[in-house]
């Protein structure tokens, strides 16, 4: 074992504490509305879809959850063929969408 | 030929999630590809222990459901490209998983990996009967201890009756983890023997896990102990019981941690 390895072996109790904090804090703020992720998911793609067809299994979605913020991640699949106008539509209505989002959320909850 | 192996022991807190994480990492890191799941619903725990808790999304039950899509529930090892975490649900609970639902993510995953192992949760009931129904290969997860022993036969007696395998007619192929093991304890008589617990429960014995903090220390950094320190005694433990599963012929010895000349001579003397 490195230096480093004993230093990290000294530590793994504060790293078992971190990591339960962390965890425990995003799984105390998900409980209230736990379908979250999927709700958005399923409201980002009907808006793409609307545009472009899109098999619901030719997207990835991860999430991270970090230090007082959580990264969705939506990497999706369009097929050939989407022109550059239905992209700029898309764009555009992505942003009213992300838009409508900012504006509402104050009143939170109901906004995704 | 992919073989599902259900981790099991009726009893709680005896090592069934440390045993599914290390086993399956020892397996994967043979290069065979792996899964391991948790079926322990709303109660989840080797997402924790396999340090992949923050990037959960989807879960056994959205799959069972069809919400998503079995690769997208998925969670791929940062450590080991062969290892997958397919994890339970925190927020429903079991009676979400149906029979048919249950059946057909099982037969996906087998076409997938090449090893499933479904980390049962504790009990009797039917979230530990879901886990084990489909299972080639069952490892039971024993202390020695009396209630655990005791806990270890009744799930042998569910393994026998209650899975496809039994209901087939088949037999069963049922090995014994146990776990915990401190052979100084044992030696002084304080501790049931390997040979008492053998002897009662009467399958086949796979590993001999010793007592170690190297298993507490893996799991507060969120790694298989077979990943995080693979030359400790419990991890050569597991490497050992992986390739047992694998059909190699390992001698059965009792690992201990490599100490010293000086420390070998201090112990006997204390000893």
């Amino acid at each position: 074992m490195s230096i480093l390895g004993i230093f990290q072996k000294r530590n793994s109790g504060a790293v078992a504490r971190d990591r339960l904090q962390l965890i425990l804090a995003h799984e105390r703020a998900e409980s209230g509305r736990p379908d979250l992720v999927m709700q958005l998911r399923d409201e980002i793609l009907a808006v793409i879809a609307n545009h472009v067809s899109v098999e619901a299994d030719k997207v990835k979605v991860t999430l991270e959850r970090g230090e007082g913020v959580s990264t969705l991640g939506l990497d999706i699949e369009l097929p050939l063929g989407v022109s550059a106008k239905l992209d700029a539509k898309l764009a555009a209505k992505l942003a009213e969408v992300a838009a409508n989002g900012a504006g509402r959320k104050p009143a939170a909850k109901k906004a995704a | 030929m992919a073989k599902v192996l259900v981790v099991t022991s009726g009893k709680g807190g005896v090592g069934k999630t440390t045993t599914t994480a290390a086993l399956g990492a020892a397996l994967a890191q043979g290069g065979q590809s792996v899964c391991v799941v948790d079926f322990d619903v709303g109660l989840r725990n080797l997402d924790l222990v396999m340090g992949a808790e923050r990037r959960v999304v989807y879960d056994l039950i959205n799959v069972v459901n069809g919400d998503a899509k079995l690769p997208q529930a998925l969670i791929k090892d940062k450590r080991l490209d062969t290892l997958h975490l397919l994890p339970a649900s925190q927020t429903r609970d079991k009676d979400a998983l149906t029979d048919v639902g249950v059946a057909r993510v099982m037969e996906e995953l087998r076409e997938r990996f090449d090893w499933v192992v479904c980390d049962s949760p504790a009990g009797i009931e039917r979230g530990a009967q879901l886990a084990m129904h489909h299972a080639d290969v069952a490892v039971v997860v024993t202390n020695p201890e009396v209630s655990s022993v005791r806990d270890s036969d009744r799930i042998i007696g569910l393994l026998d009756s209650k899975t496809a395998k039994a209901e087939k007619g088949e037999e069963m192929e049922k090995h014994l983890i146990l776990t915990r093991y401190d052979p100084m304890r044992a030696d002084r008589g304080d501790m049931l023997k390997t040979e008492d617990v053998l002897d009662i429960l009467s399958i086949p014995l796979l590993a001999i896990i010793p007592e170690s903090q190297e298993v507490l220390r893996a799991s507060n950094l969120g790694c298989p102990v077979t990943l995080n320190n693979p030359l400790c005694a419990p991890a050569r433990a597991y490497a050992d019981a992986a390739r047992r599963l694998k059909g190699e012929a390992v001698p059965m010895s009792m690992p201990t941690e490599r100490k010293s000349f000086l420390d070998k001579l201090f112990m006997r003397r204390a000893a």
